[in-house]
Order: C-alpha cells, then structure tokens, then sequence
C-alpha cells in the first residue's frame, strides 16, 4: 500500500480514528491530546466512480460567480506553492467553458462537502494526491456549472437549452447572436437544482487543460502580498512566545522568576502549558525576549522523558541490531531461499539515513479567538482542516460545530503541516487564549521549531541479492526497519495484515524491476517517544529509493554490467519504464556514465536511478564532480510520467522544487541530538542547501495515459541515488550513509 | 523615540533600542511583508533596504537603523529598479509557496541597483538567501531578466 492510500485508508469509516496514539500523549504528557478522534464517517464505497464523485454536483458549495463575472472557488485544497488554486481552477474552467484568471480561489472551511478523497469521505494536502483525486469532481463539478447557467439562460430568452451553447464566460444564442454573461445568470442558475450526469467534454476538446496557465499569485508573492498564518492579525490579540522542554517529555513544574518577566517590557502573562512555557505579551518580540529569560524546573510529572543518552547513532544502533530479525512480509515472489542457496554469488549491503527537518520558510504560528456567542476561531497553516477541527474542539472542550479552522497560504509545508501532536502551535494558541481571556497569536521561533518538528525517521535497511554465474539477478531480498509516521500517528492497526508501515517501505516496494524470487519485508522498531515523526515530501521514497537504486548499482558493479543497460534488462517486461528510461537518456544527450573530462576541465561522471513515487513513473540521471572532498552537482535530467497532465508549467517547476530538496537531503541534512536534546536548531546547524549548489535542472513530461499520476513529490527520489551512482562511477566510493556530508570523497 | 523613514514616511517609534528592525516593521509599522525566517541573519527572509543596501533586518536593531532610509517591500513598486525585478519575478514565475520571495526581490534589487549588469559571481555573491521550495534556478532567470531590461 502506498503512504497517501494507508493514510486515506487509515480514516476508516465507523470507528473512531485516534489520530495521536503513544507517541504524542507521551510526550504532551498532560492528556491534552489523548482520544483525539474523528467521528465516524458515513460508510464509503470505495471504486465506486459516483461515490467518488458525491459532492461534484453541489455546486452551491463551490462556486459563487459574481456579477462582474468573478468565479469564486472554494478549494478543498491548501495553497502552498505547488500551484494548486491554479490547477482547480483549470479543471474547472475547462468544464464551465470560462477563463482561468477569472477565478478566485480560497481554501474551503472544514467539512462533509469538501471531503473529495477516497469516495467523498477524506480530505487533506498530501500525498501529492491532489489534482489526482479530485481531477473528475472539478469536471464534473464544472460541466454541472455549465449546464445550470445554460438552463437559467434558456429560461430568461424563453429558448430551449439545446439551442444554446457558452463561449468563454458566457452563454449564447448564436442564431440571434445574443449573449448572456455568467455574471448576469449566477443568481438564477445557482436557485436551480443541479442536474446529475451532465456529460463531460472529450478530452481531445481541452482548451485550458493541458496548457502552461500561470500561476495566480505569483505578482501577490513577488510583492509581499500575500498573507500567511504567521501574519494573521485579529483584533485585540496578544502575541505569545513559547520555550518547549530541553528534553522531550518533560514538564514545567515552575517558572521560578515569573514575577521579574511580569515586569518585563510589555509582558502580559506567563503560562505553563503541557511540555512547554509561554509568555503572552503586546509583541511577539516582548514575547520571545521574556520567555527566553524564564528559569523553568522542568520534570517528569507524566510519561517517559527522551533518555539522556539518546542520540542518533544510539538509535541506528538499535536499528542495526535487529538485522536480520524475520520482518513481516511486504512482498515476495518465488522461493528467495532456494533462489539464494543456489546463487553463484550473494552480494550484501546495509545503508541508513538521518532524521530530516521540513525547515519549510515559514515558521509555526497559530491564532486562537474565542467570541462572544461561544465559537472559536483558529488560523492555522494545516494541510487537513478537518482533523484540525477537531484536536482544535477537543482542546477547547467545545463542540466541533462550535470551532470555525481558517487556512491560510502555507510558508512551505512538504508535510510539515498534518496533525502531529506536539508538534502543532494550535493547542496551545487555544490554551492561552482561554488563559487571558483575549485572542492570541502563537509564533515558533527557529529554534523551537527545528527542535519541535515531526521528523522524517532515521531509517536503516538491508539488502542481499544473489547473481548467477552470468551475472543475473536470481534473487533481491531487502528489508526495512524502523517506525514510520503511520505507525506514529495512525497506529500499528491501521498498517494491514501482517502490519507493513508504508511510510518506512515505500521505494523499498513498489519497484518496476522483475526479479524470480524476491523478499521485502519490515522490521519494525520503535522510535522514541519523544521524537516526533513526520511525512517529509516524498516520504518513505525519500530514502529508500536511494537504498534500493544505489543497491541495483552495486549489483550491476558486481556483475560487471552497465547500471543503465542493466536497469532496462530489469524492466524488459515493462514499455512503459523503458520508455522513461529512454526518455532521459535522450534528454541527457545519450547515455554516458563516464567518468570522461567536461569543457571546463573537470572529471565527470553520470548515474542514473528510477522511481515510482504516489503513481507517477519518474527517471533520473545526474552528472557529478567531486571538489575538495564535496559532490558538486552539475545537471540533474528527470523525465516523468504522471500518466496524464493538466499544467505541464507547473509539473515542471515541482520538478525543480523536488530536485532541491531531494538534493538537499542528500548533501548535509540531518537532525543531530546531544544528551536527549536537539542540537541542529537554526540554518546554521541544518543545513539545507543553498544558491550556490543548485544544478541546473532539465526536464521532460512523458504522458502515457496511464492514470493521473502525482507531481508535487516524486521528483525527489531519484536524485540522491543518481548522484551517489555518479559518485560511484566517478571515485568508486560508494555511500551508503546519508548525508554525503559526511563522507570525503577522493578524486577530483 | 526612535526616528527613521520607512517607504518615504518618516516615523517616531517608541521602541527599546535592541529591538530587530523587524519587529518594529511587522509589529510597530504592520508591514508584514518582511519576513521572519530564522532570527539570526542566516535565511535572509527578512531582506531590506536600508540607505539602498540590502540588509538582514532580523539582526538590525532599531537604534542601527536610527535616522536612515528603510524601503520595505511594500514600497518595491516605487523603486525603479525594484519595479522591474517585481516584472521579472511575475514574468519567470519565480515564487512558489513565496515566504522566501519578499527578501529575494530585495537583495536582487540592490543587486541590480548597484550592479545592473551582474556577473554570475556577483549574483552568487548577493543571492544567498535560502528558498526551501528551491526556486533558485527560476529566481536566476528572473535576475538575467531584469539584468537584461536594464
């Protein structure tokens, strides 16, 4: 199963869904988010194509075109530079037969009519499952948007509908040449009932999509325009500040100089909150200077404090130590140990991969407002608003149709923004709001920030292939080990039978590549508690396609074979990768893996990997030189198949975005823990990369009609892989532990 | 009393001398424009002019940028070569989720101001904020453009 399948799957229609299992109780301590749940759901019918298509017809929900022909859309759907108030609004147009810089695109509040995933019953932002899996909703939507202001137009010129057709905006009556513009009808079509089954155009007829629309706040964003979580200003607010636990898990029993920040300047109030203090004061800045100067006894009131010795190669260790630990199977094919028994050879390998950071741009904040008439309103970067809604109602102790979730363009997110917990500023805006009776703004520092993140889990796997005398692959066995942001958040239930968390195997499974007997399995080990763990784009791709590819390298070393001729004999079974493969060899000008000696005299050299990441087909090649022990990254080749497309424009600058982030990943990120307590809390300690080590980054679209795949994530895992084999071809070093930073490289 | 021009207005702040040239522009001024990132001049976010040189207004305390000219992004439309970097921003699409952006037209701005034809060093040399969504190579081709239109 795939991550955005287990996690949309992981929302079970007729039980509760503890969203906050151990992991998060533990280290809030207090209680405040156990039993966070949702309601139960109204039963799903999954592969249905019109239960998926439940809420396309409400129309009401979505759109309000106003008079001057503005169409309003309400977008389930949270901005965050992947371009997605664009791409709906495409969809959209395209069915309603309007012009896509004519909509306005807000994120919709929480609730039944906006759930367009998973039968109609889930929403969130993630799994680049977006424009995928709501792709017929806004066609459906617009092609029933259409036909109601045909059938208001067909009633205002006493004409039957049928002698009427829209032009961009407009719906005419080309025989008399009269016109009737969308602004003019909105009123009368939206009192009609919407009609069902409204065919949709064919798709060789698609004007608007499939064609490279600008996004449409790029002038806003270029001018500072836009307004973001951390800029919410609500009338009256205090500005609060927070300092968490040094050690997870610990509680603040006493601030002991709270009278002397009272008297700080523009100080408010001093709060103790579960593993946390804060200040509220008239600036943040008063805020923030104040709470950094409170001395607080922390303690172990409730629940396991993160251990004094914990550090990541203490966690890597425990990892390690249960290689070879039967796993629960993920997939297999053949008899792996018949297979292996009569290997000519067996070749093994072990790679690992840090904790990351998201260290999106924006840093946490959350508003809290409680009113008069007993609602609550929460401003809050959040890539689900339902679940929001309700931790948000259960910290409040209100019911959730007293609690209104407002979502603003998000800074950033690449995962950072789901329901994690301790991780989340929210409940305690809701705390201190409730505190000073007064509606506060919550902000993260930095530093708190890196230090409260939900991770991407440090993660180990191993691998064994066994090779025939010729060289070919008789047998793949690969394991994974760890705990993932599914077990964490969603619980050890909700991972299937036997239990394989997606978010730690996905790129270990899922492989195009056919081998007679095959082995993949999870180990699963738990991280502490007192380490949040997070989806971190492209999650359990992240690291394991640069496992897997990196591993089918040394494979191909072994058997003396070229990793690109070797990955096409792999995948002779599939057109579709060959294609792709292809596609990026001639995007590259022709395989060549060198090392052979560029214009500017450096030695270079190529590699190559492959990945299927959230049902896109993507392969990667990059060429790399070595300077002064470092990878530098000269050109990165993707090409990427997400089946069919609506904005190629944008598909490629989420390339570009995957690619920076993947590659950055791999040369120096890594959260790094001292006795229990996060030492890497600013950009001076995680280094995520800067300017000056951007390749340049060539891409191509292949669109084989296979189904609507994601484009948001998927760029991002071949990178690593293709430079760690680049790497290879270039000094033999093979790196089988991320960051690259940490391995000085020979040759030059 | 604090005493500088922000966007052409002069303002008299009642702020302690040590507070960021950020906070008093977010929080005394309300121009939210400028961003927050990191705190300690790392991430460049919170990139502003002052006196036309651009400056990590995180790490400026107020009584630093006593008596000088600040210019915000809220005011880049009305800086000549400020308009044209804004032109070339929309026109290379190079925000995406755009939290970086404002500090990013800021130092391209002064870049430009001072060096309207860059060398790819000079740009490297100016251009160091961080863009997490890696916009790096569109935020280049937006500068060549406004380089070009100079």
């Amino acid at each position: 199963m795939r991550t955005e399948d287990a996690l949309a799957a992981a929302m079970p229609p007729g039980r509760p869904v503890n969203l906050s299992r151990r992991g998060m109780f533990a280290a809030a301590g207090a209680g405040l988010f156990l039993g966070l749940a949702l309601p139960a759901r109204t039963p799903r019918a999954q592969g249905s194509a019109a239960a998926a298509l439940r809420h396309a017809t409400k129309v009401n929900a979505y759109l309000r075109i106003a008079p001057d022909g503005k169409i309003h859309l309400q977008n389930p759907f949270v901005e965050g530079g992947q371009g997605i108030d664009s791409a709906v609004a495409q969809i959209v147009a395209e069915e309603l037969d309007a012009d896509p810089a004519g909509f306005v695109v807000a994120c919709a509040p929480p609730g039944e009519d906006f759930r367009v995933m998973q039968g109609g019953n889930v929403r969130f932002t993630g799994g680049s499952f977006s424009v995928r899996s709501s792709f017929a909703h806004f066609r459906t939507l617009g092609a029933t948007a259409r036909a109601m202001l045909i059938e208001a137009a067909a009633t205002r010129l006493a004409l039957p509908a049928t002698a009427l057709t829209t032009e961009p905006g407009r719906v005419v009556h080309r025989e008399s040449a009269r016109a009737l513009t969308y602004g003019e009808l909105a009123e009368a079509a939206a009192a009609l009932t919407p009609p069902v089954n409204v065919p949709l155009k064919d798709p060789a007829a698609f004007r608007v999509i499939g064609r490279r629309v600008p996004r449409f706040d790029v002038r806003a964003k270029s001018t500072g325009k836009v307004t973001y979580g951390i800029d919410v200003k609500v009338e009256g607010m205090l500005l609060a500040a927070v300092v968490h636990a040094p050690r997870a898990g610990a509680q603040p029993a006493a601030v002991t100089n709270e009278a002397a920040l009272r008297a700080l300047p523009g100080v408010h109030s001093v709060h103790r909150l579960p593993g946390a203090v804060a200040v509220a004061a008239d600036t943040w800045w008063h805020a923030k200077k104040a709470v950094e100067q409170a001395q607080v006894a922390w303690q172990a009131l409730a629940g396991p404090v993160m251990a004094e010795d914990f550090s990541p190669a203490a966690m890597l260790d425990r990892l390690k130590a249960a290689a070879g630990t039967p796993g629960n199977t993920a997939e297999e094919a053949g008899d792996l140990r018949v297979a292996l028994a009569g290997a000519a050879r067996v070749i093994e390998a072990e790679y690992d991969a840090p904790y990351l950071a998201h260290a999106q741009m924006e840093p946490p904040s959350a508003t809290a407002r409680f009113n008069d008439d007993g609602t609550l309103d929460v401003w809050v970067p959040n890539q689900a608003p339902d679940f929001f809604l309700a931790t948000a109602a259960r910290v409040a102790q209100l019911e959730p149709a007293k609690v209104r979730i407002h979502s603003p363009p998000l800074g950033g997110f690449f995962g950072r923004h789901f329901a994690y917990g301790s991780a989340n500023a929210h409940p305690q805006a809701i705390l201190l709001a409730k505190a000073t009776g007064r509606p506060v703004k919550v902000i993260w520092s930095r530093e708190e920030e890196f230090a409260r993140d939900a991770y991407r889990p440090l993660t180990f796997a191993t691998f064994r292939a066994g090779l025939d005398v010729v060289g070919d692959v008789v047998a793949l066995q690969a394991a994974g080990y760890g705990e993932g942001p599914m077990t964490r958040h969603f619980g050890a239930a909700s991972l299937g039978n036997p239990p394989v968390d997606a978010s730690i195997m996905e790129g270990l499974t899922g492989k195009p590549y056919r081998f007679a007997a095959k082995r993949v399995e999870f180990v699963p080990v738990p991280h502490p508690p007192g380490v949040n763990l997070g989806f971190w784009r492209s999650v359990g791709h992240s690291m394991n396609d640069f496992f897997f590819e990196s591993f089918l390298d040394e494979i191909a070393h072994a058997a003396n074979k070229d990793p690109f001729a070797f990955r096409m004999a792999l995948l002779a079974h599939s057109e579709r990768h060959r294609t792709l493969l292809n596609a990026v060899a001639e995007l590259s000008g022709g395989w060549r893996r060198g090392p052979f000696q560029a214009p500017d005299g450096t030695r270079r050299a190529r590699g190559v990997a492959m990945a299927s990441p959230f049902g896109s087909e993507v392969a990667t090649i990059a060429e790399a030189s070595v300077k002064d022990g470092e990878v530098v990254v000269h050109d990165v080749w993707v090409a990427i198949d997400p089946g069919r497309i609506v904005n190629p424009r944008t598909i490629e600058e989420q390339v570009q975005s995957a690619v920076a982030i993947g590659l950055s990943s791999a040369l120096a990120e890594e959260v790094l823990f001292e006795r229990g307590e996060v030492t890497t809390r600013n950009f001076d300690t995680y280094q995520v990369m800067r300017r000056d080590r951007m390749p340049r980054v060539h891409v191509r679209i292949v669109e084989s009609g296979a189904p609507m795949g994601g484009v948001g994530e998927p760029g991002t895992p071949g990178v690593p892989p293709a430079v760690a084999n680049a790497v290879f071809a270039l000094t033999g070093q093979r790196m089988r532990s991320l960051p690259f930073s940490k391995t000085r490289l020979s040759g030059s | 009393m604090i005493e500088m021009n922000v966007n052409g207005t002069v303002h008299r702040l009642d702020v302690e001398d040590d507070t960021p040239l950020l906070w008093v522009l977010r929080e005394q001024l309300g121009l939210t424009g400028t961003k927050y990132g990191c705190g300690v001049a790392q991430c460049g976010a919170c990139t502003v002019l002052v006196d036309g040189e651009a400056m990590r207004s995180c790490s400026l305390p107020a009584e630093a940028a006593a008596g000088r000219t600040i210019t915000t992004i809220e005011a880049i439309e009305d800086h000549p070569v400020g308009r044209r970097v804004v032109e070339a921003w929309v026109e290379a699409q190079a925000p995406q989720c755009g939290y970086c952006q404002s500090g990013q037209v800021m130092a391209a701005t002064a870049l430009l101001a001072a060096t309207p034809k860059p060398t790819p060093e000079e740009v490297g040399a100016a251009m160091t904020n961080i863009c997490r969504c890696g916009t790096y190579n569109a935020i280049a081709r937006a500068i060549g453009l406004a380089a070009e239109r100079a």
